[in-house]
């Protein structure tokens, strides 16, 4: 699992954003196209390229891209 | 783990009740969140329309049961035995099956019974009924599934109304329904109407609007933890799937359609990449229904599978949802009679209690 490939996946889902937006330090739930329907494609992309499932608290405990990466890791 | 074989019972017809009046999600947001607007949430959860109106689901089922037992020839002395599923009875008290007897002009050796489910709750009533019907002294039964009540725009725009029959028979000979159901009564909290039962009954207080994960409901209104249930789902069903198929040595891939409970689009489409499912082969209504609760499987086969159920079929069919909650079911059918989907009116005439 690669950080750089998370952050790729990230920002495949963001249409309307920068991708230069996107580092390890961005804090995903500021950004203005992310809302809890986006939360759902996070977890649905997660699901899909990591098998694993993530839930709401780990959604709101994450606050940038690498955090939520590492419970993504964490649960590998 | 809860598996359950029954024999000898299959489902000889299916209908559904649906409220004639249509919510278009794009023009009737009613600024429901602050978060997103009414184009991305269709986007998202692939919900355009739902059916809604000031109609109990009773007046939903009622009329489908009277087109279905048309539609496959049964006389109304026949019936034995009704189960309703929903939750959304039409009163605290009595059971809406008792009332739905005499609705029917159904014979008074019946036996009714209702049943508080919501989108497990098809696979849980099949169950019930087909587990009652398996040794042939009750023959012919209908099951009575779906949501509908006064109309409360705060249930918000993933939902809809339907009230749906099955009509089951005892027939010796004609396979098995196989069914794996489970419960996670952990996160009774993900989905849930706070107010109005026995632990918080209604008081002025239900009324009042508060704000809830950025929405504006009150607690007469089902409130839900999004990404919980995403969760549930994504996770449950594969799971269930799995287990039910290797309990009873099925070939999962084999099957003619794949039903599962429409609850969001985004869900039912990981869930069916996940399993490696042909999308021809997994219908879905959601689109123009939205989420009907117990009434979702029913109602998908219903408007999605006319005409495309005559000789042998196989299902494999799985709700899930509030509960937590979940069933899964494979069956086959044989000309499976699929009635035309019944739109009904606000009844502004009967007086009921």
């Amino acid at each position: 699992m690669d950080i750089n490939d998370f952050i790729q996946h990230f920002v495949e889902l963001f249409d309307e954003t920068d991708p230069s937006v996107f580092t390890p330090e961005t804090v995903f739930h500021d950004l203005d196209e992310y809302s809890s329907l986006m939360a759902l494609s996070i977890m649905a992309m997660v699901n899909v390229e990591y098998d694993v499932t993530l839930k709401g608290n780990d959604m709101s405990a994450a606050v940038t891209i690498e955090d939520l990466y590492n419970i993504v890791k964490s649960k590998m | 783990m809860a598996f359950l074989e029954v024999r000898n019972v299959r489902i000889a017809g299916m209908s559904a009740g649906v409220p004639k009046r249509i919510v278009n999600n794009l023009e009737q947001f009613n600024d429901y969140s602050k978060e997103y607007d009414a184009a991305e949430f269709v986007e998202e959860t692939g919900v355009l329309e739902r059916r809604v109106d000031n109609i109990p689901t009773s007046d939903l089922c009622v009329p489908a049961a009277i087109k279905l037992m048309q539609d496959i020839g049964w006389d109304k002395d026949e019936v034995e035995a009704i189960l309703f599923v929903s939750q959304n009875a039409d009163y605290i008290l009595p059971a809406t099956a008792c009332i739905i007897q005499e609705r029917l002009g159904l014979k008074k050796e019946c036996y009714a019974m209702d049943i508080s489910m919501g989108c497990s709750g098809w696979v849980y009533g099949l169950s019930t009924a087909a587990s009652l019907m398996q040794n042939g002294t009750i023959r012919k039964a209908l099951l009575m599934c779906g949501d509908g009540k006064r109309r409360s725009e705060y249930d918000g725009p993933l939902f809809g109304f339907a009230g749906t029959v099955t009509a089951l028979a005892y027939d010796e000979g004609c396979g098995s329904m196989k069914f794996h159901l489970g419960t996670d009564g952990s996160s009774y909290d993900a989905i849930i109407i706070p107010d109005g039962g026995a632990r918080n009954q209604v008081t002025p207080r239900s009324f009042e609007l508060e704000e809830v994960n950025g929405k504006m409901i009150h607690r007469m209104a089902t409130r839900m933890k999004g990404m919980d249930v995403f969760a549930f789902g994504i996770s449950i069903v594969p799971k269930s799937i799995r287990k039910l198929t290797e309990r009873f040595q099925l070939d999962y891939q084999s099957c003619d359609y794949y039903v599962f409970h429409q609850a969001n689009m985004k869900m039912n489409d990981l869930i069916m990449k996940k399993l490696n499912l042909p999308v021809e082969k997994v219908p879905s209504c959601m689109y123009h229904f939205g989420n009907t609760s117990s009434a979702s499987i029913p109602l998908t086969i219903v408007t999605q599978l006319g005409g495309k159920c005559q000789g042998h079929k196989s299902f494999l069919c799985c709700g899930f949802g509030v509960g937590l909650s979940w069933g899964t079911v494979a069956f086959d059918t044989n000309d499976l009679v699929l009635s035309e989907l019944v739109e009904v009116e606000e009844d502004k005439e009967t007086k009921w209690v």
